[in-house]
C-alpha cells in the first residue's frame, strides 16, 4: 500500500517535471544553507577548541606591569616586578599545580645560509606538562640544563620548515640565535594556531637560565616576563585567582589601595568567551538559513494547493472508487514529503560541495557533522509534513461529486 | 429467489443554491431485487443522476431511508461508504473518468489498491479483467491511446475489479457512438446474466431495452415503473 503510493507520487511528480524541480529547489537551497552554514560555524567552534586545548586548562598567566621611564610607560611585561622567587611562591600556593616562569623575546636565528626572525621563549620543563606539549623527535630539555644554563633548543615546526625545510633532520644541528650557537635537541609537536590567531608552531624554546644569561641581558638578574600556573583543577580557578594576587601584593610590599605592579590574566576565561562567541555566532548562521528553508516549505504548499485544485477531478474519482479520506491525505502528504526530502538529499550534497569549496577556496576550517545532516533531514520532513498538511486535507475533505463534477 | 438488494423510502434530496433551496429528489420509493436489470430514464433535471449518486453512496439524501443489503446507509460514516463504494457497488461513468496518467492496467487496479490487495495480485486481476473485455494488447497504454468504447471497457472493467455484486451505469454509451454502445450494452447483458444487479441511467431507448424494467424519472418523482421481457441475448 505504502510503496504503491509512493510510486505514485513519484508518477504524480514526473507529470510536472519543471514545477516539482523548482519547488524542490526552494527545498535544496535551505537545506543546503543549513548544511553549509553549520559547516562553517561548527568549523569555527571546532578550531576555536582546539587552540583551547592546545593552550593547556585551567590556566593563568601572571604578567609584570608596564614601566615607566622619564613619562612614557610600556605595556604590560615590560617592567622587572616579577622574578623567578615570585614564581616558585606561587608554585608553593595550595591551589596551584604546576608554574613555569617565562621570559619571552625575538630574534634573528640563523642555519648555515637560511635566516628566520621567530619567538624565543625561555621556560623550565613543567611549561611543556602545563601545556600539554610534547615533542615529535628529539628530547625535551631537563632541569639539568635548566642549572647549567645549557645551549640547548627547541624548536617549533614552523621554525624547522623554514630554516631547514624537508630534507634535513634539526634534531644535532647547531643554530645561531644571537650569535650564540644552540643545540637542537627536539622538535615540537605541532600546536597549531591559538585562539588569538598566532602560530603557536613558530617558537624556539630553551631554558630559562640560558634565555636570561645569554640571550635577553636582563638589567635584574632572576627576573621574568610572566609566570604561568596552573590550577590544580577547574574548581580552584577563582580562589587560586584571588591567592595569587593577595601573594604577589604581599611579596612586593603594595599597600591597598595601590595599583599592583602586575596583572593576573584568566586564559581559560578568555578562551571560554571566544568559543561561546563563535556559537553564537554559528548559531546565528545556522536560524538565518532556517529562514530559507521556512520559505521553501511555503513554496510546497503553495505548490500542493494549486496540484489539488488541478487534480480535483483525480481526487472525485478515487474517491468513487473507494477511497477513504484518510488515502486521499496520504497521497498528498506523501507527495509533499518527497519533495521535500529529494530535495533535502539534494541539498545536503549541494550543502556538502559548498562546504569542500569554501574549504578549499578560503581555507577557512570546516566541520559537517552528522548532527547537522540529521537535523536537516528532519527539519525537512517536518516542513513537508506541515506544510504539506493543510492542502492534503483540503484534498481529503472534498465532496465526492463535487470533486467528480469539478471541470 | 428474489431478495431486495436496494430498498429505497421516502427518500428527499434538497441541494442549496445560492437561489435557495431546491428539492431535486421528492419521495422516491423503490425497491430493487438482486439480479435486476434496471434501466432509469427522464429528462434532464429530473433527478435520476441524483439518485444514481445516492444509491451509488457517492452523496447523502435529506431525508428518507436508503437500505442497502439490509443496511441503513444514513448511519454510516465516510470511511464506511467509501468501503461500500470500493466492495460492494461498481460505478460506471458516462465520461470514463480514467486517470489519464496511470496505465491501463493501475487503472483498473486502483480499486484493489484501495481495498489493500498486494501488488503482484492487483496487477494479475487486473491483467485478467482487462483481457476479459478484449484488451489484451493495452495493459501499458493510457487512456488517450486507445478508443472510447475500449475506454469505457477498462471502466467497466475497473467497476468489476472488486467483484461487486451491484453495477451502477450512468449514462455508460452517452459518449458513444450506436455500433459500439451495442457493445458495450452486451457486457452489461452477460454481466446480467451471471447474477449481477445492474442499475442504468439512459436516455436512449434502445439502451433501456436491454434492462428487464424500466422506471421513469420526471421533476424528482417515479412515474412509471414497468417490467417487461428481456430481449434475447446470444451468448
Amino acid at each position: 500500500m505504502f510503496f504503491s503510493m509512493l510510486s505514485e507520487a513519484w508518477h504524480a511528480m514526473s507529470a510536472n517535471r519543471l514545477r516539482t524541480f523548482l519547488t524542490m529547489l526552494g527545498m535544496v537551497i535551505g537545506v543546503g544553507a543549513v548544511v553549509l552554514m553549520m559547516a562553517i560555524g561548527e568549523g569555527a567552534q571546532q578550531a576555536i577548541k582546539r587552540s583551547i586545548d592546545s593552550m593547556g586548562s585551567n590556566l593563568f598567566v601572571v604578567l609584570s606591569g608596564s614601566s615607566s621611564t622619564s613619562g612614557s610607560r610600556s605595556g604590560s611585561g615590560n617592567s622587572s616586578a616579577l622574578n623567578i622567587n615570585d614564581a616558585n611562591a606561587i608554585g608553593d600556593l595550595d591551589d596551584i599545580g604546576a608554574i613555569a616562569p617565562i621570559s619571552t623575546g625575538n630574534s634573528q636565528i640563523i642555519y648555515s645560509g637560511s635566516n628566520w626572525n621567530t619567538s624565543i621563549i625561555g621556560t623550565t620543563p613543567s611549561y611543556f606538562s602545563i601545556r600539554g606539549w610534547n615533542v615529535d623527535s628529539g628530547n625535551l630539555f631537563t632541569d639539568a640544563d635548566i642549572r647549567s644554563a645549557s645551549r640547548v633548543a627547541l624548536v617549533g615546526k614552523t621554525v624547522v620548515e623554514n630554516i631547514f625545510g624537508d630534507d634535513i633532520d634539526p634534531i644535532g644541528k647547531t643554530i645561531r640565535i644571537k650569535k650564540s650557537p644552540f643545540l637542537i635537541v627536539g622538535v615540537l609537536e605541532a600546536k597549531g594556531q591559538s585562539f588569538d590567531g598566532r602560530d603557536q608552531d613558530d617558537t624556539i624554546i630553551v631554558p630559562i637560565t640560558t634565555a636570561q644569561r645569554k640571550l635577553f641581558g636582563n638589567q635584574i638578574p632572576g627576573s621574568v616576563r610572566m609566570i604561568m600556573a596552573q590550577a590544580k583543577s577547574e574548581k580552584y580557578m577563582g580562589v587560586a585567582e584571588d591567592a595569587i594576587n593577595d601573594l604577589i601584593r604581599q611579596r612586593h610590599n603594595i599597600r591597598e589601595n595601590t595599583e599592583s605592579d602586575f596583572s593576573v590574566r584568566n586564559l581559560t576565561a578568555m578562551a571560554k568567551t571566544a568559543s561561546d562567541t563563535a556559537k553564537t555566532m554559528s548559531m546565528l548562521l545556522g536560524a538565518i538559513a532556517s529562514i530559507s528553508l521556512l520559505v521553501g516549505g511555503i513554496g510546497i504548499m503553495n505548490i500542493m494547493l494549486v496540484s489539488v485544485t488541478e487534480r480535483t477531478r483525480e481526487i472525485g474519482i478515487r474517491m468513487a472508487i473507494g477511497a477513504r479520506e484518510k488515502d486521499i491525505l496520504l497521497q498528498f502528504l506523501l507527495e509533499a514529503c518527497v519533495i521535500s526530502i529529494v530535495g533535502c538529499v539534494i541539498g545536503v550534497g549541494l550543502g556538502l560541495g559548498g562546504a569542500l569549496l569554501v574549504k578549499k577556496m578560503v581555507g577557512a576550517e570546516i566541520l559537517v557533522s552528522m548532527q547537522s545532516i540529521v537535523l536537516a533531514f528532519s527539519v525537512a520532513a517536518s516542513v513537508g509534513v506541515f506544510f504539506g498538511y493543510y492542502p492534503a486535507s483540503k484534498a481529503a475533505k472534498l465532496h465526492p461529486i463535487e470533486a467528480l463534477r469539478y471541470q | 429467489m428474489t431478495k431486495p438488494v436496494i430498498e429505497i423510502a421516502g427518500l428527499y434530496k434538497d441541494y442549496d443554491t445560492p437561489a435557495g433551496v431546491f428539492p431535486v429528489l421528492k419521495d422516491v420509493n423503490l425497491t430493487i431485487d438482486e439480479g435486476d436489470f434496471v434501466a432509469i430514464m427522464g429528462p434532464s433535471g429530473s433527478g435520476k443522476s441524483t439518485f444514481m449518486n445516492i444509491l451509488g453512496c457517492l452523496d447523502r439524501p435529506t431525508k428518507g431511508e436508503y437500505i442497502l443489503n439490509n443496511q441503513s446507509v444514513k448511519a454510516l460514516n465516510n470511511n464506511q461508504l467509501a468501503a461500500l463504494r470500493n466492495q460492494t457497488i461498481g460505478f460506471v461513468f458516462q465520461g470514463f473518468n480514467l486517470l489519464a496518467r496511470s496505465s491501463l492496467v493501475d487503472n483498473v487496479a486502483l480499486p484493489l489498491v484501495y481495498a489493500k490487495n498486494q501488488k503482484e495480485l492487483r496487477t494479475k486481476i487486473a491483467k485478467n479483467i482487462l483481457e476479459r473485455m478484449g484488451l489484451g494488447q493495452y495493459f501499458e497504454s493510457r487512456p488517450n491511446q486507445i478508443s472510447g468504447g475500449q475506454q469505457q471497457r477498462v471502466a467497466i472493467a475497473r467497476a468489476l475489479v472488486n467483484q461487486p455484486r451491484i453495477i451502477l451505469a450512468d449514462e455508460p454509451t452517452g459518449n458513444l457512438d450506436s455500433k459500439t454502445s451495442e457493445e458495450i450494452m452486451k457486457i452489461f447483458d452477460e454481466l446480467n446474466q451471471i447474477g449481477n444487479t445492474i442499475i442504468l441511467v439512459t436516455h436512449e431507448s434502445d439502451i433501456a431495452k436491454h434492462a428487464s424494467r424500466q422506471i421513469r424519472f420526471l421533476d424528482g418523482k417515479i412515474v412509471e415503473d414497468r417490467r417487461h421481457k428481456k430481449i434475447k441475448v446470444e451468448a
